[in-house]
């Protein structure tokens, strides 16, 4: 299947739509860039047009909006509390960022742009700066408590601070290439299936046939969860920002 | 894997950059202030109408109140009326029945003292005609007078030893 251009892997190929230039550096417009504008104009239409009418009894629209509002205030609030609320704006386009990008990739012949590590990295390195930044200018140099963990005797300190510091330098790592590595293996995983029922024929590929449909359900779970997770580490570097430990 | 084909990250990096700072404006600014207001102008209203509610409640409470209260009072009252009635109906009934009780004490009282007169008064005719008899028996019988007072102390004497047995 490689030989006719449709490996697994092609979906994931940048292709530049609109070759362009800002300088020396390359800005082109591609596909990526296509549906990340995709996503923040479906996004924008979906806030905004749904809350035209500012019902006192929402409609359909409004009560999605207002569910996706309350979600993700709730979720900030559970985890950060009132403090959390100037944050709020970023968390909350953080989450439908990443939601709808991760919707918009299971349309057919689509592209995910979550699937690449690239941008689920600025992403995540950029909540890491954020909440690094955020410790240092509520605490000050008492944010290095933060790499002592509470009630350890003095001794385990040498153990203990290493350990610390690699788990909180790794935190744009393992969230950048958690949500960068379910969303590939998801979408690299249907096509090869979807290959099978191609090669298979109408009567054996009834069986790929159905593993597909049920993984799309599983990829539709799994694109809302690593939003979610995406989300709700956020907060909880937010908070240990604010209150340490 | 093209994910890794660093040609493309300088445009993916700018188009994330453009396209989520964008995003943060438009939340910021436009839709987050919508969305907050929309909810929060129906706490309010939810507040307001549950605080009205509850008033409406107390005030329903305080009727129900005095409404049981009047009944209550209404109650006491028409009891204490029987009561009294009954109480008065016991005591006149009470007086009726002493000053029928007395009188009839008086009547049986006379009737006594009169049936002892008579009696005394019988004992006394009996006497004479025990004595008069006793004496045309006599006269009769042994053809001989005895004296008046002969007889009357043996019918004395008889009606003595009759009473006593």
């Amino acid at each position: 299947m490689a030989a006719e251009g449709h490996s697994p892997l092609a979906q994931f190929e940048i292709k530049t739509l609109i070759p362009l230039k800002l300088g020396e550096i390359d800005v082109s417009f591609t596909n990526s860039a296509l549906f990340m504008s995709l996503t923040l104009i479906m996004v924008t239409l979906f806030l905004v047009f749904s809350m035209r009418q500012r019902a006192l009894v929402p409609e359909r629209w409004q009560s999605m909006a207002e569910l996706a509002y309350e979600f993700v205030a709730n979720l900030l609030r559970d985890t950060v509390g009132n403090e959390g609320r100037k944050y709020f704006p970023f968390v909350f386009s953080l989450f439908m960022f990443i939601l709808f990008g991760n919707m918009l990739g299971m349309v057919p012949y689509s592209f995910t742009f979550t699937s690449h590590i690239i941008v689920t990295f600025a992403m995540a390195f950029t909540v890491f700066i954020g909440v690094t930044i955020l410790g240092f200018v509520k605490h000050g140099f008492h944010f290095f408590s933060f790499f002592v963990p509470p009630g350890v005797s003095v001794v385990l300190w040498p153990l203990m601070i290493p350990i610390e510091l690699i788990s909180y330098l790794s935190r744009p790592i393992s969230l950048s290439v958690r949500l960068f590595a379910n969303l590939t293996a998801g979408h690299t995983m249907l096509k090869v299936f979807a290959g099978f029922i191609i090669s298979l024929g109408v009567v054996g590929g009834i069986l790929p046939f159905a593993f597909v449909v049920a993984l799309t359900g599983l990829e539709l779970l799994i694109a809302f969860l690593q939003a979610y997770v995406f989300t709700i580490l956020t907060c909880f570097y937010i908070n240990d920002s604010i209150h340490l430990h | 894997m093209p994910q890794l084909d660093p040609t493309t990250f300088v445009p993916q990096l700018f188009w994330l950059m453009v396209t989520f700072v964008l995003l943060y404006l438009v939340m910021w600014k436009i839709a987050i202030p919508r969305i907050g207001d929309v909810l929060q102008d129906r706490q309010k209203r939810i507040d307001s109408d549950l605080e009205k509610a509850e008033e409406l409640k107390k005030e329903a409470q305080s009727v129900r109140e005095a409404y049981e209260k009047l009944v209550t009072d209404g109650s006491n009252k028409a009891q204490e009326t029987i009561r009294a009635a009954r109480e008065k109906v016991a005591a006149d009934a009470l007086a009726q029945h002493a000053s029928l009780t007395e009188k009839i004490t008086v009547q049986t009282s006379e009737a006594e003292n009169r049936i002892s007169a008579a009696k005394n008064q019988a004992l006394a005719d009996i006497r004479t005609v025990a004595v008069e008899a006793t004496q045309l028996a006599a006269s009769k019988l042994i053809d001989q007078k005895i004296s008046e007072r002969e007889v009357e102390a043996a019918v004395s004497k008889s009606l003595d030893k009759e009473r006593r047995s």
